[in-house]
Protein backbone atom coordinates (compact mmCIF):
# COMPACT_ATOMS: atom_id res chain seq x y z
CA UNK A 1 0.00 0.00 0.00
CA UNK A 2 3.07 2.47 0.74
CA UNK A 3 4.49 1.84 -2.45
CA UNK A 4 1.18 2.26 -4.01
CA UNK A 5 1.04 5.39 -2.10
CA UNK A 6 4.30 6.67 -3.22
CA UNK A 7 4.40 5.88 -6.85
CA UNK A 8 1.24 8.19 -6.72
CA UNK A 9 2.39 10.37 -5.07
CA UNK A 10 5.68 10.11 -7.46
CA UNK A 11 3.43 10.31 -11.14
CA UNK A 12 1.61 13.31 -9.63
CA UNK A 13 4.81 15.29 -8.67
CA UNK A 14 6.27 13.89 -11.79
CA UNK A 15 3.48 15.48 -13.58
CA UNK A 16 3.20 18.98 -12.20
CA UNK A 17 6.98 19.19 -13.00
CA UNK A 18 6.16 18.49 -16.96
CA UNK A 19 3.52 20.95 -16.59
CA UNK A 20 6.06 23.50 -15.32
CA UNK A 21 8.63 22.99 -17.72
CA UNK A 22 6.36 23.48 -21.15
CA UNK A 23 4.09 26.30 -18.71
CA UNK A 24 3.05 27.87 -22.25
CA UNK A 25 1.42 24.71 -23.83
CA UNK A 26 -0.19 23.84 -20.63
CA UNK A 27 -1.55 27.10 -20.00
CA UNK A 28 -3.45 26.89 -23.58
CA UNK A 29 -4.64 23.98 -23.18
CA UNK A 30 -5.99 24.89 -19.78
CA UNK A 31 -6.98 27.69 -21.29
CA UNK A 32 -8.94 26.51 -24.19
CA UNK A 33 -10.46 24.20 -21.75
CA UNK A 34 -11.35 26.72 -19.73
CA UNK A 35 -13.45 28.58 -22.48
CA UNK A 36 -15.08 26.17 -23.59
CA UNK A 37 -16.76 25.33 -20.18
CA UNK A 38 -17.12 28.93 -19.16
CA UNK A 39 -19.99 29.30 -21.87
CA UNK A 40 -22.23 26.06 -20.38
CA UNK A 41 -21.13 27.39 -16.91
CA UNK A 42 -22.06 31.25 -17.82
CA UNK A 43 -25.33 29.88 -19.03
CA UNK A 44 -26.12 28.20 -16.37
CA UNK A 45 -25.77 31.69 -13.97
CA UNK A 46 -27.60 33.10 -16.67
CA UNK A 47 -30.89 31.11 -16.06
CA UNK A 48 -30.21 30.94 -12.01
CA UNK A 49 -30.71 34.73 -12.37
CA UNK A 50 -33.64 34.89 -14.60
CA UNK A 51 -35.58 31.64 -12.72
CA UNK A 52 -35.44 34.31 -9.49
CA UNK A 53 -36.92 36.63 -11.40
CA UNK A 54 -39.97 34.43 -12.74
CA UNK A 55 -41.09 32.43 -9.92
CA UNK A 56 -42.88 35.02 -7.71
CA UNK A 57 -45.19 35.48 -11.07
CA UNK A 58 -44.72 32.21 -13.07
CA UNK A 59 -45.75 30.20 -9.61
CA UNK A 60 -48.32 32.23 -8.62
CA UNK A 61 -50.88 32.79 -11.70
CA UNK A 62 -54.06 35.44 -11.24
CA UNK A 63 -57.49 34.94 -12.28
CA UNK A 64 -59.47 37.87 -13.29
CA UNK A 65 -63.47 37.16 -12.74
CA UNK A 66 -65.45 39.82 -14.48
CA UNK A 67 -68.71 40.19 -12.92
CA UNK A 68 -72.52 40.39 -14.46
CA UNK A 69 -72.84 44.81 -14.03
CA UNK A 70 -76.74 43.90 -12.53
CA UNK A 71 -74.90 41.85 -9.69
CA UNK A 72 -76.37 42.38 -6.37
CA UNK A 73 -74.05 42.66 -3.51
CA UNK A 74 -75.65 39.61 -1.54
CA UNK A 75 -74.53 37.89 -4.69
CA UNK A 76 -71.23 39.49 -4.84
CA UNK A 77 -70.41 38.27 -1.58
CA UNK A 78 -71.43 35.04 -1.82
CA UNK A 79 -69.26 34.62 -4.91
CA UNK A 80 -66.15 36.10 -2.91
CA UNK A 81 -66.39 33.26 -0.33
CA UNK A 82 -67.41 30.48 -2.78
CA UNK A 83 -63.80 31.29 -4.38
CA UNK A 84 -62.30 32.00 -0.75
CA UNK A 85 -62.54 28.72 -0.14
CA UNK A 86 -61.37 27.04 -3.28
CA UNK A 87 -58.40 24.74 -3.07
CA UNK A 88 -56.41 26.56 -5.71
CA UNK A 89 -57.15 30.13 -4.26
CA UNK A 90 -54.86 31.58 -1.89
CA UNK A 91 -56.32 34.88 -2.04
CA UNK A 92 -58.94 36.97 -3.77
CA UNK A 93 -59.28 40.58 -3.96
CA UNK A 94 -62.51 42.35 -5.15
CA UNK A 95 -62.00 45.52 -7.69
CA UNK A 96 -65.07 47.41 -7.50
CA UNK A 97 -65.36 49.45 -11.59
CA UNK A 98 -64.74 52.73 -9.61
CA UNK A 99 -61.34 51.83 -8.67
CA UNK A 100 -60.54 49.73 -11.94
CA UNK A 101 -61.00 52.76 -14.20
CA UNK A 102 -58.89 55.41 -11.96
CA UNK A 103 -55.88 52.39 -12.69
CA UNK A 104 -56.86 52.01 -16.51
CA UNK A 105 -56.85 55.92 -16.30
CA UNK A 106 -52.98 55.90 -14.06
CA UNK A 107 -51.61 53.24 -16.25
CA UNK A 108 -52.50 54.50 -19.18
CA UNK A 109 -52.24 58.17 -18.67
CA UNK A 110 -55.42 58.68 -19.83
CA UNK A 111 -57.28 61.37 -17.72
CA UNK A 112 -60.80 61.03 -18.84
CA UNK A 113 -62.15 57.89 -19.71
CA UNK A 114 -65.85 58.35 -18.43
CA UNK A 115 -65.93 61.59 -19.63
CA UNK A 116 -65.25 60.73 -22.82
CA UNK A 117 -67.54 58.22 -22.98
CA UNK A 118 -69.63 59.00 -20.59
CA UNK A 119 -70.08 56.11 -18.55
CA UNK A 120 -67.71 53.60 -16.86
CA UNK A 121 -67.45 51.07 -19.39
CA UNK A 122 -65.16 48.72 -16.83
CA UNK A 123 -67.70 45.54 -14.91
CA UNK A 124 -66.46 44.93 -11.16
CA UNK A 125 -64.06 41.99 -10.48
CA UNK A 126 -62.22 39.51 -8.29
CA UNK A 127 -58.90 39.40 -8.65
CA UNK A 128 -57.83 35.82 -7.70
CA UNK A 129 -54.45 34.88 -6.69
CA UNK A 130 -53.66 30.96 -7.00
CA UNK A 131 -51.66 28.98 -5.00
CA UNK A 132 -47.67 28.05 -5.67
CA UNK A 133 -47.73 25.43 -8.09
CA UNK A 134 -51.54 25.22 -8.57
CA UNK A 135 -51.58 26.54 -11.81
CA UNK A 136 -53.70 23.52 -13.54
CA UNK A 137 -56.17 23.71 -10.56
CA UNK A 138 -56.28 27.13 -11.44
CA UNK A 139 -57.11 26.73 -15.11
CA UNK A 140 -59.67 24.37 -14.13
CA UNK A 141 -61.18 27.07 -12.20
CA UNK A 142 -61.12 29.27 -14.67
CA UNK A 143 -63.47 27.22 -16.78
CA UNK A 144 -65.98 26.21 -13.66
CA UNK A 145 -66.04 30.12 -12.81
CA UNK A 146 -66.75 30.95 -16.18
CA UNK A 147 -70.40 28.73 -15.78
CA UNK A 148 -71.48 30.48 -12.11
CA UNK A 149 -74.13 32.77 -12.40
CA UNK A 150 -72.76 36.11 -11.88
CA UNK A 151 -69.67 35.94 -13.72
CA UNK A 152 -69.80 37.67 -17.36
CA UNK A 153 -66.35 36.77 -18.15
CA UNK A 154 -63.15 34.52 -16.91
CA UNK A 155 -59.27 35.56 -17.78
CA UNK A 156 -56.71 33.60 -17.00
CA UNK A 157 -53.22 35.66 -16.63
CA UNK A 158 -51.29 32.96 -15.88
CA UNK A 159 -50.11 32.06 -19.84
CA UNK A 160 -46.76 34.58 -20.24
CA UNK A 161 -45.69 33.33 -17.29
CA UNK A 162 -46.08 29.05 -18.44
CA UNK A 163 -44.04 30.56 -21.40
CA UNK A 164 -41.70 31.72 -19.30
CA UNK A 165 -41.35 27.99 -17.49
CA UNK A 166 -41.64 26.82 -20.97
CA UNK A 167 -38.27 28.99 -22.01
CA UNK A 168 -36.35 28.02 -18.82
CA UNK A 169 -36.80 24.35 -19.05
CA UNK A 170 -35.53 24.53 -22.66
CA UNK A 171 -33.00 26.94 -21.22
CA UNK A 172 -32.14 24.06 -19.40
CA UNK A 173 -32.14 21.87 -21.82
CA UNK A 174 -30.14 23.59 -24.11
CA UNK A 175 -27.33 24.14 -21.51
CA UNK A 176 -27.11 20.64 -20.44
CA UNK A 177 -27.07 19.53 -24.52
CA UNK A 178 -23.95 22.11 -25.04
CA UNK A 179 -22.70 20.96 -21.47
CA UNK A 180 -22.80 17.43 -23.16
CA UNK A 181 -21.07 18.41 -26.32
CA UNK A 182 -18.55 20.46 -25.03
CA UNK A 183 -17.77 17.52 -22.17
CA UNK A 184 -16.83 15.25 -25.05
CA UNK A 185 -15.23 18.17 -26.52
CA UNK A 186 -12.62 17.88 -23.51
CA UNK A 187 -11.83 14.20 -23.97
CA UNK A 188 -11.20 14.67 -27.47
CA UNK A 189 -8.88 17.88 -26.15
CA UNK A 190 -7.33 15.54 -23.84
CA UNK A 191 -6.88 12.18 -25.54
CA UNK A 192 -5.39 14.70 -28.45
CA UNK A 193 -2.77 16.22 -25.83
CA UNK A 194 -1.97 12.69 -24.15
CA UNK A 195 -1.34 11.79 -27.51
CA UNK A 196 1.00 14.37 -28.56
CA UNK A 197 2.74 13.89 -25.10
CA UNK A 198 3.15 10.01 -26.00
CA UNK A 199 4.64 10.90 -29.14
CA UNK A 200 7.13 13.21 -27.36
CA UNK A 201 8.20 10.46 -24.59
CA UNK A 202 8.43 7.52 -27.07
CA UNK A 203 11.19 6.59 -26.35
CA UNK A 204 11.10 7.13 -22.44
CA UNK A 205 8.12 4.47 -22.64
CA UNK A 206 9.75 1.98 -24.96
CA UNK A 207 12.88 2.07 -22.68
CA UNK A 208 10.51 1.82 -19.40
CA UNK A 209 9.09 -1.21 -20.84
CA UNK A 210 11.72 -2.48 -21.56
CA UNK A 211 13.39 -2.38 -18.26
CA UNK A 212 9.91 -3.99 -16.49
CA UNK A 213 7.48 -0.68 -16.25
CA UNK A 214 3.99 -1.66 -16.11
CA UNK A 215 1.45 -0.28 -18.24
CA UNK A 216 -0.19 0.95 -15.04
CA UNK A 217 3.66 2.64 -13.99
CA UNK A 218 3.26 4.19 -17.91
CA UNK A 219 -0.67 5.10 -17.91
CA UNK A 220 -0.02 7.29 -14.49
CA UNK A 221 1.51 10.52 -15.43
CA UNK A 222 -0.72 11.18 -18.32
CA UNK A 223 -4.05 10.31 -16.64
CA UNK A 224 -2.86 12.80 -13.89
CA UNK A 225 -2.09 15.30 -16.47
CA UNK A 226 -5.44 14.81 -18.30
CA UNK A 227 -7.36 15.63 -14.49
CA UNK A 228 -5.20 18.04 -14.04
CA UNK A 229 -5.51 20.05 -16.69
CA UNK A 230 -9.64 19.15 -17.04
CA UNK A 231 -9.47 20.48 -13.01
CA UNK A 232 -7.59 23.68 -13.81
CA UNK A 233 -9.83 24.08 -17.10
CA UNK A 234 -12.79 24.13 -14.81
CA UNK A 235 -11.25 26.63 -12.01
CA UNK A 236 -10.80 29.04 -14.75
CA UNK A 237 -14.35 28.94 -16.49
CA UNK A 238 -15.59 29.42 -12.84
CA UNK A 239 -12.70 32.41 -13.12
CA UNK A 240 -14.06 33.82 -16.13
CA UNK A 241 -18.08 33.21 -15.54
CA UNK A 242 -17.31 35.07 -12.20
CA UNK A 243 -15.35 37.98 -13.95
CA UNK A 244 -18.23 38.34 -15.97
CA UNK A 245 -21.05 38.26 -13.54
CA UNK A 246 -18.96 40.74 -11.72
CA UNK A 247 -18.53 43.57 -14.35
CA UNK A 248 -22.29 42.62 -15.18
CA UNK A 249 -23.21 43.89 -11.55
CA UNK A 250 -21.51 46.58 -12.35
CA UNK A 251 -23.42 47.78 -14.79
CA UNK A 252 -26.78 46.44 -13.44
CA UNK A 253 -26.05 48.17 -10.46
CA UNK A 254 -24.54 51.22 -11.47
CA UNK A 255 -25.35 52.03 -15.05
CA UNK A 256 -28.77 51.01 -15.62
CA UNK A 257 -30.06 51.09 -11.91
CA UNK A 258 -31.48 47.52 -12.38
CA UNK A 259 -29.94 46.37 -8.82
CA UNK A 260 -31.42 47.99 -5.57
CA UNK A 261 -28.11 48.71 -3.14
CA UNK A 262 -26.86 45.61 -1.49
CA UNK A 263 -28.51 43.28 -4.19
CA UNK A 264 -26.70 40.91 -6.29
CA UNK A 265 -27.01 38.79 -8.54
CA UNK A 266 -26.61 34.85 -8.14
CA UNK A 267 -23.03 33.32 -9.04
CA UNK A 268 -22.02 29.75 -9.33
CA UNK A 269 -22.32 27.83 -5.87
CA UNK A 270 -19.72 25.79 -4.44
CA UNK A 271 -21.72 22.90 -5.30
CA UNK A 272 -21.69 23.88 -9.04
CA UNK A 273 -17.60 24.41 -8.58
CA UNK A 274 -17.34 20.77 -6.97
CA UNK A 275 -19.65 19.12 -9.40
CA UNK A 276 -17.48 20.93 -12.65
CA UNK A 277 -14.41 20.20 -10.96
CA UNK A 278 -15.07 16.72 -10.45
CA UNK A 279 -17.01 15.76 -13.88
CA UNK A 280 -13.86 17.63 -15.82
CA UNK A 281 -11.37 15.08 -13.91
CA UNK A 282 -13.40 12.11 -14.42
CA UNK A 283 -13.61 13.00 -18.26
CA UNK A 284 -10.27 14.28 -18.27
CA UNK A 285 -9.22 10.91 -16.93
CA UNK A 286 -11.18 8.77 -18.71
CA UNK A 287 -9.92 10.79 -21.66
CA UNK A 288 -6.27 10.30 -21.21
CA UNK A 289 -6.77 6.35 -20.18
CA UNK A 290 -8.39 5.96 -23.70
CA UNK A 291 -5.57 7.69 -25.39
CA UNK A 292 -3.24 5.66 -23.84
CA UNK A 293 -4.42 2.78 -23.91
CA UNK A 294 -5.05 3.56 -27.70
CA UNK A 295 -1.06 4.13 -28.61
CA UNK A 296 0.55 2.04 -25.61
CA UNK A 297 -0.55 -0.76 -27.67
CA UNK A 298 1.72 0.76 -30.53
CA UNK A 299 4.60 1.34 -28.39
CA UNK A 300 4.80 -2.47 -26.75
CA UNK A 301 8.27 -3.82 -27.87
CA UNK A 302 7.48 -7.09 -27.87
CA UNK B 1 18.04 -20.78 -15.48
CA UNK B 2 17.12 -20.08 -18.72
CA UNK B 3 16.67 -22.71 -21.55
CA UNK B 4 16.03 -22.58 -25.10
CA UNK B 5 14.24 -25.54 -26.87
CA UNK B 6 14.09 -25.72 -30.95
CA UNK B 7 13.85 -21.84 -31.40
CA UNK B 8 13.26 -20.36 -34.66
CA UNK B 9 12.82 -16.61 -34.99
CA UNK B 10 11.57 -15.31 -38.12
CA UNK B 11 10.77 -11.53 -38.55
CA UNK B 12 7.85 -10.08 -40.65
CA UNK B 13 9.30 -9.94 -43.84
CA UNK B 14 10.65 -13.35 -43.87
CA UNK B 15 14.55 -13.08 -42.51
CA UNK B 16 15.18 -16.12 -40.26
CA UNK B 17 17.66 -14.31 -37.16
CA UNK B 18 17.76 -18.17 -35.49
CA UNK B 19 17.00 -21.26 -36.42
CA UNK B 20 16.23 -24.59 -34.16
CA UNK B 21 18.39 -23.10 -31.39
CA UNK B 22 18.71 -25.73 -27.99
CA UNK B 23 20.80 -23.83 -25.58
CA UNK B 24 20.58 -24.24 -21.58
CA UNK B 25 22.29 -21.43 -18.78
CA UNK B 26 22.35 -22.52 -15.20
CA UNK B 27 22.25 -20.49 -12.37
CA UNK B 28 24.92 -18.55 -12.11
CA UNK B 29 26.85 -18.84 -15.04
CA UNK B 30 28.86 -16.65 -17.42
CA UNK B 31 28.27 -17.27 -21.10
CA UNK B 32 29.49 -15.44 -23.84
CA UNK B 33 27.35 -15.30 -27.19
CA UNK B 34 29.63 -15.06 -30.10
CA UNK B 35 29.96 -14.75 -33.31
CA UNK B 36 29.70 -12.48 -36.50
CA UNK B 37 27.13 -9.15 -37.29
CA UNK B 38 23.96 -10.89 -38.11
CA UNK B 39 24.60 -13.94 -36.42
CA UNK B 40 21.72 -14.03 -34.16
CA UNK B 41 23.37 -12.75 -30.77
CA UNK B 42 20.84 -9.61 -30.28
CA UNK B 43 17.81 -11.84 -30.98
CA UNK B 44 18.88 -14.32 -28.84
CA UNK B 45 19.31 -11.92 -26.47
CA UNK B 46 15.91 -10.58 -26.88
CA UNK B 47 14.14 -13.62 -26.70
CA UNK B 48 15.54 -14.86 -23.18
CA UNK B 49 14.26 -11.09 -21.62
CA UNK B 50 10.73 -11.44 -23.66
CA UNK B 51 11.24 -8.24 -26.24
CA UNK B 52 10.98 -10.87 -29.29
CA UNK B 53 8.88 -14.00 -29.25
CA UNK B 54 9.75 -17.09 -30.91
CA UNK B 55 8.79 -17.57 -34.53
CA UNK B 56 8.95 -21.65 -32.87
CA UNK B 57 10.07 -23.23 -29.62
CA UNK B 58 9.93 -22.57 -26.55
CA UNK B 59 12.08 -19.95 -24.08
CA UNK B 60 11.92 -20.62 -20.26
CA UNK B 61 13.41 -18.91 -17.72
CA UNK B 62 13.45 -19.44 -13.94
CA UNK B 63 11.14 -22.19 -14.45
CA UNK B 64 8.36 -20.41 -16.75
CA UNK B 65 7.52 -20.63 -19.86
CA UNK B 66 7.70 -17.09 -21.67
CA UNK B 67 5.06 -18.25 -24.66
CA UNK B 68 2.91 -18.75 -21.72
CA UNK B 69 3.10 -15.71 -20.01
CA UNK B 70 0.36 -13.16 -19.92
CA UNK B 71 1.23 -10.09 -21.68
CA UNK B 72 0.67 -8.23 -17.89
CA UNK B 73 3.38 -10.38 -16.21
CA UNK B 74 6.11 -9.24 -18.74
CA UNK B 75 7.15 -6.46 -17.09
CA UNK B 76 7.54 -8.49 -13.74
CA UNK B 77 9.57 -10.82 -15.54
CA UNK B 78 11.88 -8.18 -16.98
CA UNK B 79 12.21 -6.79 -13.68
CA UNK B 80 14.54 -9.55 -12.91
CA UNK B 81 17.26 -8.95 -15.52
CA UNK B 82 19.49 -5.77 -16.02
CA UNK B 83 20.03 -5.52 -19.91
CA UNK B 84 22.87 -3.76 -21.22
CA UNK B 85 21.72 -2.48 -24.78
CA UNK B 86 24.04 -2.09 -27.87
CA UNK B 87 22.56 1.56 -28.47
CA UNK B 88 22.77 2.07 -24.54
CA UNK B 89 18.94 3.77 -24.49
CA UNK B 90 19.03 6.27 -22.83
CA UNK B 91 16.85 8.88 -21.82
CA UNK B 92 18.93 12.43 -23.41
CA UNK B 93 16.42 14.71 -21.31
CA UNK B 94 17.34 13.42 -18.31
CA UNK B 95 20.62 13.03 -16.57
CA UNK B 96 22.56 10.00 -15.28
CA UNK B 97 21.48 9.85 -12.26
CA UNK B 98 17.99 10.02 -13.12
CA UNK B 99 18.32 7.70 -16.00
CA UNK B 100 20.21 5.19 -13.35
CA UNK B 101 17.42 5.58 -11.01
CA UNK B 102 14.43 4.60 -13.38
CA UNK B 103 14.77 0.74 -13.19
CA UNK B 104 14.55 1.79 -9.06
CA UNK B 105 11.58 4.11 -9.68
CA UNK B 106 9.51 1.31 -11.85
CA UNK B 107 10.15 -0.80 -9.00
CA UNK B 108 8.90 1.53 -6.50
CA UNK B 109 12.34 2.08 -4.15
CA UNK B 110 11.65 4.70 -2.10
CA UNK B 111 13.42 7.88 -2.96
CA UNK B 112 16.33 7.57 -0.04
CA UNK B 113 17.07 4.52 -1.57
CA UNK B 114 17.32 5.29 -5.19
CA UNK B 115 19.53 7.81 -3.68
CA UNK B 116 22.11 5.20 -2.50
CA UNK B 117 21.82 2.71 -5.17
CA UNK B 118 22.07 4.86 -7.83
CA UNK B 119 25.47 6.25 -6.06
CA UNK B 120 26.79 2.79 -5.44
CA UNK B 121 25.82 1.99 -9.56
CA UNK B 122 27.88 4.97 -10.82
CA UNK B 123 31.15 4.36 -8.10
CA UNK B 124 30.83 0.51 -9.72
CA UNK B 125 31.11 2.20 -13.21
CA UNK B 126 33.66 5.14 -12.42
CA UNK B 127 31.14 7.88 -13.40
CA UNK B 128 29.90 9.30 -10.01
CA UNK B 129 31.00 12.83 -10.84
CA UNK B 130 29.21 12.89 -13.48
CA UNK B 131 25.87 11.77 -12.06
CA UNK B 132 24.46 15.55 -12.44
CA UNK B 133 25.11 15.17 -16.45
CA UNK B 134 23.33 14.37 -19.58
CA UNK B 135 23.89 11.70 -21.79
CA UNK B 136 24.85 14.04 -24.95
CA UNK B 137 27.34 15.35 -22.56
CA UNK B 138 29.02 12.22 -22.26
CA UNK B 139 31.08 10.01 -24.59
CA UNK B 140 29.91 6.61 -26.15
CA UNK B 141 32.09 4.94 -23.17
CA UNK B 142 30.61 6.52 -21.07
CA UNK B 143 26.98 6.29 -22.01
CA UNK B 144 27.71 2.57 -22.28
CA UNK B 145 28.98 2.68 -18.83
CA UNK B 146 25.82 4.71 -17.50
CA UNK B 147 23.83 1.91 -19.48
CA UNK B 148 25.73 -1.22 -17.46
CA UNK B 149 24.82 0.85 -14.40
CA UNK B 150 21.11 1.11 -14.76
CA UNK B 151 21.24 -2.46 -15.86
CA UNK B 152 22.51 -3.22 -12.21
CA UNK B 153 21.04 -1.01 -9.93
CA UNK B 154 18.67 -3.14 -9.09
CA UNK B 155 20.83 -6.16 -8.59
CA UNK B 156 18.97 -8.00 -11.07
CA UNK B 157 19.70 -12.24 -10.81
CA UNK B 158 20.22 -12.10 -14.83
CA UNK B 159 22.13 -9.91 -16.55
CA UNK B 160 21.81 -9.67 -20.43
CA UNK B 161 24.54 -7.61 -22.42
CA UNK B 162 24.54 -6.85 -26.32
CA UNK B 163 28.05 -6.02 -26.69
CA UNK B 164 28.75 -4.35 -23.83
CA UNK B 165 32.77 -3.02 -24.57
CA UNK B 166 31.54 -2.27 -28.18
CA UNK B 167 32.21 1.48 -27.55
CA UNK B 168 34.79 1.12 -24.82
CA UNK B 169 38.81 1.60 -25.41
CA UNK B 170 40.93 -1.42 -23.73
CA UNK B 171 41.38 -0.17 -20.18
CA UNK B 172 37.23 0.54 -19.76
CA UNK B 173 36.45 -2.84 -21.71
CA UNK B 174 38.34 -4.02 -19.04
CA UNK B 175 37.27 -2.55 -16.27
CA UNK B 176 33.67 -3.42 -17.37
CA UNK B 177 34.92 -7.03 -17.60
CA UNK B 178 36.04 -6.92 -14.18
CA UNK B 179 32.62 -5.36 -12.87
CA UNK B 180 30.58 -8.40 -15.01
CA UNK B 181 33.61 -11.05 -12.90
CA UNK B 182 32.38 -9.31 -9.57
CA UNK B 183 28.27 -10.24 -10.79
CA UNK B 184 29.34 -13.21 -11.75
CA UNK B 185 31.10 -14.17 -8.22
CA UNK B 186 27.96 -13.13 -6.09
CA UNK B 187 26.09 -15.10 -8.18
CA UNK B 188 24.16 -13.34 -10.95
CA UNK B 189 23.90 -15.06 -14.16
CA UNK B 190 25.48 -13.35 -16.93
CA UNK B 191 25.00 -13.47 -20.72
CA UNK B 192 26.80 -11.40 -22.89
CA UNK B 193 27.11 -11.14 -26.71
CA UNK B 194 30.26 -9.96 -28.18
CA UNK B 195 32.61 -10.07 -31.32
CA UNK B 196 35.66 -9.38 -29.12
CA UNK B 197 36.31 -12.35 -27.03
CA UNK B 198 39.60 -11.81 -26.19
CA UNK B 199 38.64 -8.76 -23.93
CA UNK B 200 36.93 -11.84 -21.39
CA UNK B 201 39.41 -14.05 -21.80
CA UNK B 202 40.36 -13.70 -17.74
CA UNK B 203 36.57 -14.52 -16.91
CA UNK B 204 37.02 -17.66 -19.00
CA UNK B 205 32.96 -18.07 -19.44
CA UNK B 206 31.56 -20.84 -21.49
CA UNK B 207 31.36 -19.20 -25.04
CA UNK B 208 28.17 -20.24 -27.43
CA UNK B 209 29.04 -19.70 -31.04
CA UNK B 210 26.31 -18.42 -33.12
CA UNK B 211 26.38 -18.75 -36.95
CA UNK B 212 24.22 -17.53 -39.43
CA UNK B 213 21.16 -18.29 -36.71
CA UNK B 214 22.42 -21.57 -35.64
CA UNK B 215 24.34 -22.58 -33.08
CA UNK B 216 28.17 -23.82 -34.21
CA UNK B 217 29.44 -27.34 -33.28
Amino acid sequence: MRTWLREHALAFSDTLGRMGRSPVGTLLSILVIGIALALPAGLHVLLKNLATLAPERSAEPELTLYLQADLAEPDRKGLESRLAGHVAVSKVRFVPRDVALKELEKATGMASIQEEIGRNPLPDAFVVAGRRGAADALEKLQAEAGRWPGIEHAQLDSAWARQVDSALRAGRVFILMLAGVLVVGLGAVTFNTIRLQILNRREEIEVSKLIGATNAFIRRPFLYFGAIQAVAGALLSWLLVELAVGALETQLGQGASLLSPGESLMRLSLLDLVGAGLIAALVGWIGAWLSVAFHLRRLDPT
Amino acid sequence: MIRLQDVTKRYPGGQEALHGVSLEVNKGEFVLLLGHSGAGKSTLLKLMAAIERPTSGAVWVSGQNLGGLRPAAIPYLRRNFGLVFQDHKLLLDRSVRENVALPLRITGFDGADIARRVRAALDRVGLRDKENAHPVELSGGEQQRVCIARAIVHRPAIVLADEPTANLDDAYAREIVALFQALHQVGVTLVVSTHAPQVFESVRPRQVVLSKGSLAA
